[in-house]
């Protein structure tokens, strides 16, 4: 086990290091940062300055290992525009995108697997196909428009939910968190709809076909054999098989919704990672936009990490292995 | 003579498939009493499985019982509604599975998947439980029981998988247990082990034992009587003995003749000629016709059931009987 840690963390700061590199050459090595940080009608000592003083007449492997080495003292800058420490910036924002993604993948599931664990369970019943049905329309009509639309409906026609922000906080450990009142679970609601239906959709697809599957094995037809009722195997038997990609789609669903929540964040006014994002793209907050990215293959590495331990927990075929 | 602990008639299990009707039991009778061994033989594909899942109610769609009668102990059990079948499962009738590696869940503890067929049955408590599972697996040969309790089945080899499948069957000392090819897929010498165990289990308990098996020197060590089974169809049934003395239809006596045990040393075994039929598309009426020595012109009509005695044969042209 000790080894499979020492053997994940070496593995994660070499893709850290590459991920560096290529946000390096996405962000600092394209077009010239200096145009955004001068003005245009400066001196052209005042360039030569800035130039200088941000090492940008350096070779770029030079630039590139000052970066690296800035960032392994986790410092990665000012933002331009906010004029805060990035990391400081990036971290406060990141809760609410936190608590939204969070509320949405956990809503998905819970009810997307018991949904499509029914349809496979029935493939051929009516309630079966119009959720497969609804599946596809979860899958195809797109977020912004259902977004726009659930504003329309409970927020401005029926003035049942508020349309935008993250309504009343709740400070728990230094950090605002919107779901501990109940204002903010107000707030909450139709963002997390909004992010929740396209997984939900998926949710049920993966756990009809893991379900149609396993009814159909041996494993289920003895326990059928020793008198076990269609409840017990569909719980005890069938949940657990069909759960390692349910936790897989989990993980990788989280991950990126918590990376790239951008429309729903934007449509909701939720003032997220995502809407943070898009903002310093706009303004072209260079320094924000690289702390945002190396803080995706971060919480990428730390998900794909605890997905890991949810397969050991769940089968133990790969305990053993280990 | 007593009514049989189970009396099968003419049941008839088809499978709908897309452009055809899959006929994979198509009239089958026999009766089994208390404590007898019965064999079912047949070359794989000849619906034995299908026969011993049938007899369960255990045929998933497409498939469907479409005929005939399940009695135990007079109880009808075609069209019995699920829950009534459900608790009979497993306490009056249970089944062992020919691949011991698909059988248990491979995510449950070995435990865990012994107490979900307790419980299927009665309230337990998690003590009583692992108490009862460490008798029943002790009962079925697997050594230190007790500490195996939560080892998962790829802990076990095929042999120990097995063994849990059939501790299972027994648990509630069912009246009769379907072994379907439960040797099958496992090593010769672990093989002749669970033969004789089960053997002297079943006698032990009084349960009765359906065993299936394509190998019929498997089945003639085991079994006071025999079903040969072609196409879905019994076409002979008899005492063990008196079936392998004197076979009456050709396709058993080509199942004969096949055993390497009657072969010469060093001999060819013989084949039956062809291959086996495949239900999609059967000959008008004996589906061994094609392949058989004796057949004729009277074949293209299906043969009825002749029955001397114990002994039955669905042949035009059976063999000699010899002398009785
Ligand atoms: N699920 C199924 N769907 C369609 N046909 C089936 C199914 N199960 C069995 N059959 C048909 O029943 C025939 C008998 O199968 P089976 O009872 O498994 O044979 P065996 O004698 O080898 O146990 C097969 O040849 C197949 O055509
Ligand atoms: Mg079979």
């Amino acid at each position: 086990m000790l080894g499979f840690l020492i053997q994940r963390f070496l593995q994660a700061i070499v893709v850290l290091v590459v991920i560096a590199a290529l946000v390096f050459l996405g962000v600092f090595a394209i077009g010239n940062p200096i145009d955004v940080l001068i003005s245009p009608d400066a001196t052209q000592q005042i360039r030569l300055d800035t130039i200088a003083r941000y090492g940008l007449d350096q070779p770029l492997w030079q630039q590139y290992l000052a970066f690296l080495g800035r960032l392994a003292q986790g410092d990665l800058g000012r933002s331009f525009v906010f004029n805060m420490p990035v990391l400081d910036l990036v971290l406060s924002r990141l809760p609410a995108t936190l608590e939204l993604t969070l509320a949405a993948v956990a809503g998905a599931t819970l009810l997307g697997v018991p949904l499509g664990m029914f349809a496979g369970y029935r493939p051929h019943s009516k309630v079966a196909k119009l959720l497969m049905g609804l599946s596809i329309l979860g899958f195809s009509v797109p977020t912004f428009w259902i977004g726009l639309v659930l504003i329309l409906v409970f927020a401005v026609s029926l003035g049942w939910l508020p349309a935008g922000g993250r309504g009343e906080t709740v400070t728990v450990l230094g950090v605002e968190w919107s779901f501990l009142t109940l204002d903010g679970l107000k707030h909450l609601l139709l963002p997390a709809v909004n992010l929740s239906l396209f997984k939900l959709a998926m949710m049920m697809r993966l756990a009809r076909a893991g379900t149609r599957e396993i009814v159909l094995t041996d494993t289920v037809k003895f326990a059928r054999a020793s008198g076990q009722s269609e409840w017990t195997i569909l719980r005890h038997h069938v949940l657990p098989l069909i759960s390692i990609p349910i936790v897989t789609v989990f993980g990788l669903e989280f991950g990126s919704t918590l990376a790239f929540a951008v429309v729903t964040e934007t449509i909701f006014s939720w003032p997220g990672l995502g809407k943070l994002i898009i903002e310093s793209i706009q303004s072209l907050d260079r320094p924000v936009m690289v702390a945002y990215l190396m803080l995706v293959a971060c919480l990428f590495i730390v998900i794909n990490f605890l997905i890991d331990l949810a397969y050991a927990a769940l089968d133990p075929r790969i305990r053993a292995r280990r | 003579m007593s009514a049989p602990l189970l009396a099968v008639r003419d049941l008839a299990t088809h499978f709908f498939a897309r452009n055809a009707v899959l006929k994979a039991v198509d009239g089958v009778s026999f009766t089994l009493d208390a404590g007898e061994i019965l064999g079912l033989v047949g070359e794989s594909g000849s619906g034995k499985s299908v026969t011993g899942y049938s007899l369960l109610g255990l045929i998933d769609p497409p498939g469907r019982i479409v005929a005939g009668s399940v009695k135990l102990q007079g109880r009808e059990l075609v069209g019995l509604p699920t829950a009534e079948l459900r608790a009979l499962r497993g306490r009056r009738l249970a089944m062992v599975f020919q691949d011991p590696m698909t059988t248990l869940n491979p995510v449950l503890t070995i435990a865990a998947q012994i107490r979900l067929a307790i419980a299927a049955h009665e309230r337990v408590s998690a003590r009583a439980g692992r108490a009862r599972a460490a008798e029943v697996l002790t009962r079925v040969g697997i050594p230190d029981a007790a500490r195996r309790l939560d080892a998962y089945p790829h802990q076990f080899s095929g042999g120990m998988r097995q063994r849990v499948a059939i501790a299972v069957a027994l648990l509630n000392r069912p009246d009769v247990i379907i072994a379907d090819e439960p040797t099958t897929a496992l090593d010769v010498s672990i093989q002749a082990q669970i033969l004789t165990e089960m053997k002297a289990l079943v006698s032990e308990l009084g349960t009765a034992l359906i065993w299936i098996s394509h190998d019929l020197a498997v089945v003639s060590a085991l079994a006071s009587r025999i079903l040969v089974m072609y196409a879905g169809r019994i076409v002979e049934q008899g005492p063990t003995a008196s079936v392998l003395r004197a076979p009456r239809h050709p396709y058993t006596s080509g199942l004969l003749d096949s055993l390497p045990a009657r072969a010469e040393p060093g001999a060819m075994l013989r084949q039956i000629p062809g291959l086996p039929p495949t239900l999609a598309a059967l000959p008008p009426g004996c589906a061994f016709q094609p392949r058989c020595p004796r057949a004729d012109s009277l074949c293209g009509m299906a043969p009825q059931v002749t029955l001397t005695g114990v002994r039955g044969w669905r042949c035009h042209h059976p063999l000699d009987g010899g002398p009785p």
